[in-house]
């Protein structure tokens, strides 16, 4: 299968990167080191080329109606304009179609930008489900647009050095917010547990901004470090830790669900009468060893899997998040099967790291960044 | 990087030295360490262990995958690395220094069967296309 290639993929061949396939997609895994690239994140600014996420923008009077039906979380709490929300798209089990972020324009125009894998199975689907709506409305995927990410401690001063003309509009942002500069999307959202800004930019200008971001010091970070980061801040990947076989309940998402309002959305029905067969916890190795996914967890309440697995360079240890038993709390021992071994771990509650510190307590063992 | 010409080499990547005293140290190639990228585990086999040619006797893992070890040669377990246990990263920084354990040769015949330095080069060209 040929692989598509963002606007950047010269830029990251020059880079020297290791170029791998994901979703599609021919991305860097990394320019050397993902570890140092991880760190570069937490310490300081980091930047992804995160193109192969689809932006679309739904656009008319019936988008809002449209969203409050298609999307589990209510674009109804999206009241200033620039308000961003994550939210799952469910097909009508509760099954997770995608996850997403929705950025609200203005009261006629939304932006969602969906995953890569799964960008024209969610068009699709947005499709069909637009037909059944009174109000004018078009879905319109935005393949003319460039996404850069740049996530760190010091992310978003480069960003304004780098590009001084999107200052203004920015620097009041708070976080899940964004604003529009002429044909840039500035946006305070991620996928990494730091500060920072997310950008959207017409694919010719991608190039010139990636180079600038770099002259700013702004350090290049492939899919292995955002994989790492991710994990680090508790935050599910599409694919691994959630699909159409389990629901937002099950995989951790509750508190993007809303069954408070008397909204009715897709899938709404499937959550209020199934009963929830798992919940997602993170784990902590407390031995050497990686956890990886798909390797079972012997829990007192039975078995589960690991969903995704890695180590963490921030705690020096391995962690994961899990499927379990709904039974199973934070703070329990469970055994991992690691290769021909059961290895000791802890449940915990997500995320582990937030804006550079580890948020686990009681773990002596674990040491502050190198 | 150039690969050491004083070296044998197994098709699974591992590296062996014959030493004065007439033991085997082990380690993972350079173009090992570079497919795996950055290492974060290394498991060696237990000091005493008896190995075959070939037989699974350790792990490396780096942040995205496992790959397990296979004895280039058949031996006893003589002595492991203990340093990588805590700084697994030595063998991203020199692969060549950072060995991984020392067999006693059980059939010094065996040394023989292995790849030379040309003939590992053009494995890892063949592996690259």
């Amino acid at each position: 299968m040929n692989l598509k290639v963002t606007p950047l993929n010269a830029v990251h061949r020059g880079l020297n990167a290791r170029l791998v396939g994901f979703g599609g997609w021919e991305m860097p895994l990394h320019y050397g080191s993902q570890i140092a690239e991880h760190r570069n994140v937490r310490r300081d600014a980091g930047m992804f080329d995160v193109s192969h996420m689809l932006a679309v923008d739904i656009v008319g009077s019936g988008a809002r109606d449209f969203l409050l039906k298609l999307l589990a979380n209510n674009v109804d709490r999206l009241q200033k304009p620039g308000k961003a929300l994550y939210s799952c798209m469910l097909n009508q089990e509760g099954g997770v179609i995608d996850d997403l972020i929705v950025y609200f324009l203005d009261q006629r125009r939304y932006r969602v930008v969906v995953n890569a894998a799964t960008a024209e199975k969610d068009l699709a689907w947005m499709r069909e489900q637009s037909l059944e709506l009174t109000g004018p409305l078009t879905i319109g995927p935005r393949r003319d647009l460039a996404m850069i990410a740049v996530q760190g401690p010091a992310a978003r001063e480069k960003v304004w050095r780098a590009l001084p003309e999107a200052k203004a509009a920015s620097e009041r942002l708070e976080p899940f917010f964004a604003a529009e500069v002429t044909d840039l999307l500035i946006a305070r959202t991620g996928y990494t547990g730091e500060d920072g800004f997310e950008l959207m930019l017409p694919a010719d200008r991608a190039e010139k901004v990636w180079d600038v971001l770099l002259g700013n010091g702004v350090a290049p970070a492939g899919l292995g470090a955002r994989d790492t980061l991710r994990l680090e801040a508790g935050m599910n990947l599409y694919g691994e830790d959630m699909d159409e076989a389990v629901t937002p309940l099950e995989c951790g998402l509750e508190w993007t669900v809303d069954l408070q309002s008397p909204r009715d959305f897709i899938g709404k029905q499937a959550l209020t009468t199934s009963p929830r067969r798992a919940r997602m916890l993170g784990l902590v190795l407390l031995e050497r060893g990686v956890l990886r996914a798909h390797q079972p967890v012997e829990t007192p309440s039975g078995l589960g899997l690991i969903t995704s697995g890695s180590f963490s360079p921030t705690l020096q240890t391995s962690i994961a998040l899990a499927r379990l038993p709904v039974a199973v709390l934070p703070d329990q021992q469970v055994k991992v099967s690691v290769r021909d071994k059961w290895l000791v771990a802890r449940t915990v509650k997500c995320p582990f790291v937030r804006r550079g510190h580890s948020l686990l307590v009681d773990f002596p063992a674990f040491v502050e960044p190198r | 990087m150039s690969i050491p010409a004083d070296l044998k080499y197994s098709d699974s990547h591992e590296w062996v030295r014959l030493d004065a005293d007439g033991n085997a140290t082990v380690g993972i190639t350079h173009h090992a360490q570079d497919l795996l990228g950055d290492l974060v585990f290394v498991e060696n086999p237990k000091v005493g262990r008896s190995l075959r040619k070939g037989e699974e006797c350790g792990v490396v893992e780096s942040v995205k995958a496992a790959s397990d070890i296979y004895a280039p040669i058949g031996g006893e377990v003589v002595a492991v690395n203990a340093e990588l246990e805590t700084a697994p990263e030595k063998i991203n920084q020199g692969a060549y220094q950072a060995w991984m354990f020392k067999l006693k040769p059980a059939d010094a015949a065996e040394l023989a069967s292995l790849l030379d330095a040309a003939a590992y080069q053009k494995l890892v060209e063949a592996e690259s296309k």
